[in-house]
């Protein structure tokens, strides 16, 4: 037992206040590697041992910070650099939008990395060689004592001396604290662990090798491969190698008349109306007049835009002009276009077109209204 | 209990201190009414915006007495009477209010009957906003909160002579009761005089945003005040920079919380993007209210947060009297953000006028004497309480 090497010399106490200021008496001996252990955190110990404060929080605030400047960097690069999107109409680098996520990142960052820098760099864990480990001083500070403990590491340290010291302080027990031997574990013997290496590798590749190729079965995939051509594939069958057939030519789609002055601009005759106005027939006209033309054209076909600017305003549906169109001629602007007035005919059905043209005419008709159709409607009618 | 009496001498309070209170009372109250003759649609503006930080220091300092006693807390009660002296500011606030009730017309857009006969908005509003029904209700608020204050300082005067537990336990009960009063009372105080201004605008969460205010105003008020009594040794010599350690950490979070609750607001607000409820942050935005703006941020945030942020600042007497001077015009300059933009007048941006600073010396010079006149009556140390040889003790 003799060439146990000295850890330190310890001594308990069973009150805060004795070992508050016994540990100030050992700080103004002049010890530097001492400590003091106590079951729960005592006020005033820091003062009395004249600790600095922690340099922890200098870790929290760096690792915040660049938590802040990832999350940042990192939203600015996507949303406004690399893959820039409108998203609710909102500029491409949307602080206010980003803020929560900074402050998330800040936080996490913040409190992951000092409870780490807590563990590995603060306390160094793990200490497995730590000499007070399952010592009978560690119970009982763990427990209901206070104890002082002053390393041999100490430049002032000498056994004799520092047991006097303690003593002084009139502490229930004092004691000497030996560094522990070195402790060899059978598992981390070089052959079990070529043992255990062995052993994992060989179950690993058996394992591999019965389910991948003794016992491989493809999977269910049945329904995957038919012999069909899908829709937007290559095939070998036709000439030009296309899965999917052009309609022969002149083929007409059900329910569709074609238009035969498409493209021209200005066609010597055009069709004639052939739907009555009826209330029927003029509510259909409303409603796709509404949603297709009084955008640009405004609700009553003032050529009121409501897109404020960003496309040209069209000129008024109640001009002279605009009122001597004929019914055909409205129509073939409707499905052809007209200036920068693009074609509405795959938009806008034959049957609602008409429509349209007809709750037009109303229009145009209430808003020029003579005296006799004021007087009319003064008749109730 | 324990065997050391704690000893207590009561000290008179300086004179000077009830004169300079009468001397900025009678300077506020004579540029007051001259700024009502000469303007009264802004000097009524102007008295919100101080009527307004009176409640905040009057009923924000009640609840952290109820909050003591709810808590349980230990280290406060050797300052719980500081906090109590700012609370005797309650009552006064049924005589305050006759000036706004006076000029409601000038405030309050609702409050004009042919306004609402042409405002859809406004109509729907109408049940809650409307002057008879706003009348009961300021009446009935400062009723309720008077009744509170009075009952929590009986039991705590009382305390002093007879040193009765049973006192602390109704006074616990009691604040349990008080504490879901106020928060419904704060919000709806915080509607009334705050939102109401503008009525078609609407916040969920802006009686919260008035509590955040509220509360930094009551312990910054109740921080300087300790800094300054102990400073002249009129508090107890036990209580240490530990003790002022909590009110500045308590400080800090509240600071904090203020501006989750302001952003909250505006951000959810700036992402929806709806014009019923954008074109209140737009006004604030008009002109030169935009610098008015950014200011409250760095003023009621940025700056406090920075003061805080580190250890010794939260205990260190000098920085702490600076950083509570500095927060009280704070939550006072966002009151006056609240409120201005919405002036008649002041729709473009900010216009001077001395009368921004006739009420803030009225309210300051009212509080210094409340405070003198109360602790001229009562012990500085509720020296009655169970929990303050604890609280004495108390060590970080």
């Amino acid at each position: 037992m003799a060439d146990k090497k000295i850890y330190g010399v310890s001594a308990l106490f069973n009150n805060p206040d004795t070992i508050t200021s016994a540990a100030k008496k050992v700080k103004e001996a002049g010890f530097t590697k001492w400590d003091v252990h106590s079951p729960y955190p005592l006020h005033g110990m820091e003062k009395a041992m004249g600790l600095k404060p922690s340099m922890l929080g200098i870790v929290t605030l760096i690792c915040g910070l660049s938590g802040t400047a990832i999350a940042l960097f990192f939203m600015w690069w996507t949303m406004s650099v690399d893959y820039p999107m409108v998203i609710g109409g909102k500029p491409f680098f949307a602080l206010p939008a980003f803020i929560p996520v900074t402050f998330e990142v800040t936080v996490i960052l913040a409190t992951v990395s000092t409870v780490v820098a807590m563990f590995a760099l603060f306390f160094q864990l793990p200490r497995n060689e730590f000499p007070l480990h399952d010592t009978d001083y560690m119970k009982k500070v763990s427990c209901d004592h206070f104890g002082i403990l002053i390393e041999s590491d100490d430049p002032k340290f000498d056994e004799e001396s520092v047991l006097g010291l303690l003593k002084s302080f009139d502490p229930i027990q004092t004691g000497i604290v030996y560094h522990r031997e070195k402790v060899t574990y059978p598992i981390f013997e070089p052959k079990f662990l070529t043992f255990l290496a062995g052993t994992a590798i060989v179950v690993s590749l058996g394992t591999y090798l019965t389910l991948n190729k003794l016992l491989f079965l493809d999977p269910f995939n049945w329904m995957m491969e038919q012999d069909k051509i899908i829709p937007q594939s290559r095939t070998e069958i036709f000439a030009d190698q296309r899965g999917m057939r052009v309609p022969v030519e002149g083929t007409v789609a059900r329910g569709f008349i074609p238009y035969p002055f498409m493209g021209e601009t200005n066609p010597t005759e055009v069709l004639s109306n052939p739907y009555v106005p009826t209330e029927k027939n003029l509510a259909l006209g409303e409603i796709k007049f509404l949603t297709y033309c009084s955008p640009c054209h405004g609700n009553y076909g003032d050529g009121d835009s409501r897109l404020r600017g960003q496309f040209p305003n069209p000129p008024t549906l109640h001009s002279n002009r605009a009122r001597d169109f004929s019914d055909g001629w409205i129509y073939h602007i409707i499905t052809n276009g007209q200036n920068v007035m693009p074609s509405y005919a795959s938009q806008i059905t034959r049957e609602e077109r008409w429509a349209i043209v007809n709750y037009i005419r109303v229009l145009q008709r209430a808003k020029n209204a003579t005296d006799s159709d004021l007087e009319f409607v003064r008749a109730g009618k | 209990m324990s065997s050391e009496e704690i000893t207590y001498q009561k000290k008179e309070l300086p004179s000077s201190i009830s004169k300079i209170g009468m001397g900025l009372l009678v300077i506020g109250i004579i540029l007051g009414v001259i700024a009502f003759f000469s303007d009264h649609t802004r000097a009524s503006f102007n008295y919100l915006v101080s009527y307004t930080f009176m409640i905040s220091i009057g009923l924000g300092s009640l609840f952290l007495v109820a909050l003591e006693y709810a808590a349980g807390a230990v280290w406060s009660v050797p300052i719980r009477r500081v906090v109590e002296f700012f609370a005797a500011t309650i009552p006064l606030l049924a005589i305050l209010v006759i000036p706004l009730l006076f000029n409601m017309h000038d405030l309050f857009h609702w409050s004009h009957a042919e306004a609402v006969a042409e405002d859809k908005i406004l109509q729907g509003k109408a049940p809650y906003l409307n002057i008879q029904f706003f009348i009961i209700r300021v009446f009935v608020l400062i009723g309720l909160w008077t009744l509170f204050y009075l009952f929590f300082v009986r039991n705590s005067k009382k305390q002093d002579e007879t040193k009765e537990q049973k006192l602390t336990r109704n006074n616990i009960r009691l604040s349990v009761i008080f504490i879901p009063v106020f928060a419904i009372t704060i919000t709806i105080s915080a509607i009334d005089w705050l939102m109401s201004v503008e009525p078609h605008w609407f916040s969920t969460i802006f009686g919260v945003y008035f509590f955040s205010g509220t509360v930094i105003a009551a312990l910054a008020a109740a921080t300087l005040a300790t800094v300054l009594l102990k400073e002249n040794e009129y508090l107890h010599p036990k209580i240490t920079n530990d003790h002022l350690f909590s009110l500045g950490a308590l400080l800090f979070a509240f600071v904090n919380f203020w501006a989750y609750i302001a952003f909250s607001q505006f951000l959810l607000i700036w992402y929806a993007d709806l014009p019923e409820e954008t074109f209140w942050f737009l006004q604030k935005w008009e002109g030169s209210w935009a610098i008015f703006s950014i200011l409250l941020i760095i003023i009621h945030f940025i700056v406090p947060y920075a003061m805080l942020v580190s250890n010794p600042a939260k205990s260190d007497p000098k920085r702490l009297k600076f950083i509570s001077i500095w927060l009280l015009f704070a939550h006072l300059f966002d009151l006056y953000w609240l409120v201005m933009p919405e002036a008649p007048g002041m729709e473009n941006g900010y216009t001077f006028s001395w009368i921004d600073f006739v009420f803030p010396i009225l309210i300051i010079g009212l509080i210094i004497i409340v405070f003198n006149f109360k602790a001229k009556k009562d012990n500085l140390l509720p020296i009655g309480d169970p929990k303050l040889k604890r609280g004495l003790d108390f060590h970080l």
